[in-house]
């Protein structure tokens, strides 16, 4: 039985991975002509998602609790404001806005913690509220677009770039200059992060309980485990990982908005379904999660390099690949369920 | 004491309670900044003969959250969980009915391409086609209601985007202004409220719907057993609450007499949830009062506006919606219920004591 469950699990896995690489290679055939074919295209992917990979990886983890977080993309766009307005206007040091940031962060999950895991609120309204509350705050803060262009660790951060070693991948552009496929440091950031999730996730006492507490609520608290605490920290660490998150897209975007990050966790919840997540708790792992944000990705890169088609295309395919998921999960379910 | 804790005890206590403490403040307003106290309340006739006044506004501009609030609450009560794809179904519905009747690919026409009611009809059966998307998802394959809805939450505005060919399309015919805009004195889109409401509410009370709908909330495995056929019930519920956007779709892009498909229902489905929390009526499903979802969203527009009207900026008013809901889900939680309860049943001893002493 045991061992059933966990072969339908990893089958959803396999095809995820599979749809990717799929997807990726037929990218790389069609457009081969356009560069879809270099490293640097893929690199590029990782770049322009490592925002939502870090949040990705604390959506996972509440929604293995059986939880959703639907504030995450206000609280990027509330912390990216703070950030740029507190460079620009207000003149204070980047060095220390930064850690304020993961502070806000902390202080904003356990808000939303205590609502959901003591309060017994659930979490799409109390995350709701959160959503509301940092939006709103967005636009307290400011309401102008405030590009941040004072700071020179910003800027030096945002540029700063590693070449792959060895120069895998590296090519001679038109000028005969070689080109060495780069990252940004906040890629790292965001492969650091998945690498961490995933280990806690999977190694310590209170990965596991996380595990524990959205398969079965009863159960765990019958084995001795504090359900509302560990709701209370999952939620704690998907808004401190958001908080990463924020850092990372804020490096990228080098700016503050109001609508920055709109709906974005609608995709962190989409990726994560895609990568076999369950909403209903107790099963997902954070590689699927990776690999769900990787399609997404790659669904948005193809339609720009196509050039030509509407930027509604990736919306709508990323919904099909959706229905196509959550229907096979359906399916396994009720086998599961006769066995 | 008692009676007092009889109506604090009302389903509908919380919506009307908190429709009241919008209007005084309002009143304070009126009154602070030298108007009459009834100035909120006043309602005229202007020059071009039709009603006027903020009663009147707000009861105009919640319109399109009070339709979809009656489908929500349906939603809500039979299948625990929320329908959030309502806002992106009612752009589509506004976009195939703007593209039926312009014409697939002009974008600003002066005359219809297909009759009114054609394009009309065509964005509400397909806002019904999206509900019954969801129900099938939700009913029949027993997906959870937001994961289901995340589909075409996501699809349904790209869809009509698409369709349009990603510009506004523009209908420039009085008729179909109508439905946006007044009708004798009357605001159209008030009187297809009332129109919805009626419906549904004497559907409700004549037939054994409401009973079914709650049964199969309350316990869908008991309602199955009991006879009712809950998944057809779910269903129909999702079917119902699609139709409800649909129309709520026609009359938003009547309102501007435009498919703006990028803005049109955005975050409204936000609003509707909203607006059956407050209403008092759980989450969690099971029993439902639509009177509570009605005022209950008409009371988010009265807020919303007030809001506009103290000076708030409508990026910032979202701050003042999310201390609101936090209040009312903190009274409505369980574990609060549970610690009043246990400090009333305190008191009571501790009186019981001091009669028994005396």
């Amino acid at each position: 039985m045991k061992k059933k469950r966990m072969n339908s699990n990893s089958i959803l896995l396999m095809l995820t991975i599979a749809l990717f690489v799929v997807m990726y290679v037929s990218g790389c055939i069609a457009y081969a002509d356009k560069g879809f074919t270099k490293l640097q295209v893929f690199l590029d992917i990782l770049k322009n998602n490592a925002g939502l990979i870090c949040v990705v990886c604390g959506m996972t983890a509440v929604m293995i609790t059986g939880g959703i977080d639907i504030s995450v993309g206000a609280l990027i766009a509330m912390e990216c404001m703070f950030l740029a307005v507190g460079v620009e206007q207000w003149g204070l040091p980047a060095v220390a806005l930064l850690p304020l940031m993961l502070v806000i962060g902390l202080v904003f999950g356990m808000v939303q913690g205590y609502f959901i895991g003591y309060l017994e609120i659930q979490p799409f309204i109390v995350t709701m509220a959160g959503m509301f509350f940092a939006r709103g705050m967005t636009a307290v803060i400011s309401t102008q677009q405030v590009s941040i262009t004072k700071s020179e660790l910003m800027t030096k951060l945002s540029t700063m770039k590693f070449n792959m070693p060895f120069a895998i991948g590296a090519y001679t552009n038109k000028k005969g200059k070689l080109m060495i496929p780069n990252v940004s440091i906040y890629v790292i950031i965001a492969l650091l992060v998945l690498v961490a999730t995933f280990l806690i996730l999977r190694y310590t006492k209170f990965g596991r309980s996380l595990y524990a507490v959205g398969g079965n609520q009863q159960s765990a608290a019958l084995m001795g485990l504090d359900v509302k605490k560990t709701r209370f920290k999952a939620h704690v660490m998907c808004s401190f990982l958001t908080s990463i998150g924020a850092i990372c897209y804020v490096l990228n975007t080098m700016c503050g908005t109001t609508r920055q990050a709109l709906g974005l966790e609608m995709d962190a919840i989409s990726s994560a379904v895609i990568g076999g997540t369950l909403l209903t708790g107790g099963v997902g792992n954070v590689i699927g999660s990776f690999f769900g944000v990787l399609i997404n990705g790659t669904i948005s890169s193809l339609v720009k390099t196509n050039g030509k088609l509407s930027s509604a295309w990736p919306n709508v395919v990323t919904a099909i690949l959706l229905c196509f998921f959550i229907v096979l999960q359906a399916i396994f379910a009720r086998f599961r369920k006769k066995d | 004491m008692t009676t007092l804790k009889k109506i604090t005890q009302k389903q509908l206590f919380l919506p009307l309670f908190s429709m009241v403490l919008v209007m005084l403040i309002n009143m304070i307003y009126d009154v602070a900044h030298g108007n009459p106290f009834y100035n909120f309340f006043t309602i005229s006739i202007n020059s071009q003969g039709i009603l006027y006044g903020r009663l009147i506004d707000i009861l105009n501009r919640g319109s399109e959250a009070a339709i979809l609030a009656i489908g929500m609450t349906l939603v809500v009560s039979a299948s625990a969980g929320t329908d959030i794809s309502v806002g992106s179904v009612m752009s589509l519905a506004g976009g195939v009915c703007c593209v039926l009747l312009a014409g697939f690919g002009n974008v600003n026409v002066n005359s219809y391409a297909v009759p009114l009611w054609v394009g009309v009809l065509a964005g509400i059966l397909t806002a019904g086609l999206c509900g019954a998307f969801n129900g099938f998802l939700v009913a029949f394959l027993k997906i959870q209601p937001m994961v289901a809805t995340l589909i075409l939450f996501s699809a349904g505005r790209a869809i009509g985007l698409l369709l349009c060919n990603s510009a506004i399309v523009y209908v420039n015919v009085e008729s179909f202004k109508m439905f946006g805009g007044y009708t004798w004195i009357f605001p159209t889109p008030l009187l297809i409220t009332a129109g919805c409401v009626l419906v549904t509410a004497l559907a409700l009370k004549f037939t054994a719907l409401g009973t079914y709908v709650q049964a199969v909330g309350i316990n869908k495995d008991a309602a199955r057993i009991s006879g009712y056929k809950s998944a057809a019930i779910i269903f129909l519920c999702y079917v119902v609450c699609g139709l409800f956007a649909g129309i709520a779709g026609i009359t938003a892009t009547s309102r501007i007499y435009s498919a703006d498909t990028n803005n049109i229902g955005l975050n409204l489905e936000m609003d509707a949830i909203l607006a059956v929390a407050l209403g008092g009526n759980s989450l969690g499903g099971g029993k439902f009062r639509l009177s509570g979802s009605i005022i209950g969203a008409y009371t988010i527009q009265a807020i919303t506006t007030t809001l506009y009207a103290l000076g708030v900026s409508s990026a910032q008013a979202p701050v003042f919606k999310a201390v609101i809901v936090i209040a009312i889900v903190t009274i409505q939680s369980p574990v609060v219920k549970a610690y009043m309860k246990k400090r009333k049943a305190a008191k009571q001893l501790e009186s019981g004591k001091e009669v028994h002493a005396s």
